[in-house]
């Protein structure tokens, strides 16, 4: 009776040290670190509804500037761009991260932590750095910037998939760390052979860690700028760059409402991917009765 | 009696030898492990009893020495090529796919035509009474639910040799118990040859037809469970199985099918033995094999030591108790409480005597 007597007074009292939630001053940095990340988020999003030319001050609601965005052939040939860019970086990189991450879980070999560390460094290096060099390299060997759609955009692209592999191999690596290899050894046992282990064991396991990866490696895509700006050519604009140059001119609520669309995609992706990252949040299919 | 047909090999061991860079974890074991009995390889931790059986599933290539499986040399024969199937230690049940496509696996990879995959998987299901939990996934089930579908699903293949790894040390203490002697009426019932690696004697005496004792990536001795209980062939064998009493002797006379030795703290001992005796030997004397009593007992063919009681502990059905001889000896003994008054009359310090008789010992020379 004491116990539980004290253990109420306790749970009105002050908070235990690790009651983080019930200090004030916790609380307070919490709200004000949400408030400064998604205020300016809030007010894009808000602002791309603003029926005004300015877009400085509410004039009232509307979806002119949806239109408007979708009128616009530039900022379409744009997202179009953006898009098929992402998918091709994403297919690539995904095939190709999971190559490395596979090489790095199964083999021992000279030098593999050299190659692991040289891996990740696209992860490391600054964008800026990442541009430049690759402006420098493209400018270097001469490579065709025009030809045809979709041709015109292979410099960007390749870009691109430079700096995704890397982010799939690390996130399909650390989904592979969690691998009974006893399941391996089981499906040899059972008779399988070794494509078979890998088509019916291994990849099963890896599927979460590749989806998780590929949506990664999508969203990085299609929101980079800094890399792009260096590889685009005229004719190849792309939706973040295109978004940049038209904020050069004026601050209309059209581009609030591309990027609207922007944010609503790249959200979509990283949920999803994150979902697929910890399956074990996933519910729990109720065994039957 | 064992039959012509009980007694030839399924699995021959020659030489067999397996190096891990510096680390040799087995040395030229040489063994046959014979067509459908219960074979235990027990030893300690680290002692190759695990190598060994991945050595003969495939998993693991010999450094040297051959394998044969059926009278064929299996050195070349990948694992998934090999009539053997395994039980994991960690079962290994895949996860992403049900109980039933577990069991099927291993029909559906190996060309098994369609028509006979599903009886012949609901047969193994139901042969390990999961057939209700057949559309499960395993995080649905219990730990020796998993161990089910993990022997149903070697079961299916119809092996040759069923190898079972450490196949009991996930469970607790009673379902350990209920799943040893299933498996030994399972064993019965398919009537193929199963290998257990245990580190549990209990396990290894209560099981298997017969098994062989490892130590240091060697084999020690391999006999029946009895055999090795009461006539253990050296002092490794005879200390990790049970509790026994190892005495060092010094000998004086041997011949005539027996020895006479002398042991520190008991005396001058004449024990039955065989062969060329060395100019010491152990004496093994199991703590059960001591009788204990009050007064001195009137035995002229049994040893006879005065002692007195230095500790002991209560286990219910036993008393364990040490015994210091007068000669200085300190002696492991146990008694059944064979009387609800027995408990009340032990207590340190009490003078006792123990007898045994020489044919309870164990005169061994390694």
């Amino acid at each position: 009776m004491a116990a539980t007597a004290q253990r109420a007074l306790m749970r009105r009292g002050r908070p235990g040290p690790l009651d983080y939630t019930r200090k004030l001053w916790l609380r307070a940095i919490l709200f004000v670190t949400f408030a400064l990340l998604y205020a300016p988020i809030v007010a894009l999003v808000a602002f791309s509804f603003n029926d005004s030319r300015r877009n400085i001050v509410w004039r009232g609601f509307t979806f002119d500037y949806y239109v408007r965005a979708w009128n616009n052939d530039a900022l379409l040939e744009a997202f179009a761009n953006s898009l098929t860019i992402a998918l091709i970086a994403t297919v690539v990189s995904t095939v190709l991260g999971a190559f490395v991450a596979l090489t790095l879980w199964r083999f021992r070999f000279p030098g593999k932590p050299a190659y692991e560390a040289t891996m990740a460094l696209p992860i490391i290096v600054p964008e800026i750095c990442m541009g430049v060099a690759m402006l420098v390299f493209f400018a270097r060997v001469g490579w065709p910037s025009g030809g045809p759609w979709p041709l015109n955009l292979s410099a960007i692209t390749i870009a691109h998939i430079s700096f995704c592999f890397p982010f799939v191999a690390v996130v399909v690596r650390a989904r592979m760390a969690g691998f009974n290899r006893e399941l391996e050894e089981a499906s040899r046992d059972l008779g399988a052979g070794e494509w078979q282990t890998f088509r019916y064991v291994i990849l099963p396991f890896m599927r979460p860690g590749l989806i998780a990866g590929a949506l990664l490696a999508f969203t990085l895509s299609l929101d980079d700028f800094v890399i792009t700006f260096f590889t685009s050519g005229p004719d190849t604009v792309t939706f973040p760059v295109k978004v940049y140059s038209m904020v050069r001119f004026s601050v209309t609520p059209e581009v609030n409402a591309a990027s609207t669309v922007l944010i609503l995609i790249t959200v979509l992706a990283t949920a999803l991917a994150m979902r697929f990252q910890n399956p074990a949040r996933r519910e729990r299919r109720q065994p039957r009765p | 009696m064992s039959t012509a047909q009980d007694r030839d090999a399924i699995i021959t061991i020659d030489r067999v030898s397996k190096r891990f860079g510096p680390v040799t974890a087995v040395e030229e074991v040489s063994f046959d492990i014979l067509r459908n009995e219960f074979f235990a390889l027990l030893g300690p931790s680290g002692c190759g009893k695990t190598t060994i059986l991945r050595m003969i599933a495939g998993l693991e290539t010999p450094s040297t020495g051959s394998i044969s499986i059926d009278g064929r040399d299996v050195s070349t024969v990948p694992a998934n090529r090999r009539p053997i199937n395994m039980v994991f230690q960690s079962y290994a049940v895949f996860p992403h796919m049900t109980v039933y496509d577990n069991v099927a696996y291993g029909l559906r990879v190996s060309d098994t035509p369609r028509a006979e995959i599903g009886p012949r998987v609901i047969e193994a299901i139901d042969q390990v009474q999961m057939g209700e939990f057949a559309n499960r996934k395993p995080d649905q089930l219990s730990g020796g639910q998993r161990q089910r579908v993990a022997l149903a699903r070697a079961l299916v293949k119809r092996p040759k040799v069923l190898l079972l790894d450490e196949p009991l040390s996930a469970l607790d203490a009673k379902l350990r118990e209920a799943m040893r002697l299933e498996l030994s009426q399972l064993q019965r019932k398919v009537g193929i040859t199963f290998i257990i690696v245990t580190h549990d004697q209990d396990e290894a005496l209560s099981m298997a037809d017969r098994i062989a004792v490892m130590e240091a990536g060697k084999v020690r001795q391999i006999a029946p469970p009895g055999a090795l209980y009461e006539q253990p062939a050296n002092r490794f064998v005879a200390d990790f199985i049970g509790r026994v009493n190892l005495l060092d002797g010094r000998v004086r006379a041997a011949g005539n099918g027996a020895i006479r030795i002398d042991v520190k703290g008991l005396g001058e001992l004449a024990l039955p033995f065989d062969g060329k005796a060395p100019k010491t030997v152990t004496v093994a004397l199991r703590p059960e094999k001591i009788a204990v009593s009050k007064r001195e007992p009137r035995a002229r063919q049994r040893v006879v030591v005065r002692g007195r009681i230095h500790e002991w502990a209560y286990y219910g059905d036993m008393s364990y108790m040490y015994v210091d001889t007068e000669g200085g000896l300190r002696l492991s003994v146990n008694i059944q409480n064979a009387a609800r008054t027995t408990v009340d009359s032990i207590d340190i310090g009490d003078e006792v005597w123990l007898s045994f008789a020489p044919a309870d010992t164990v005169v061994m020379t390694g």
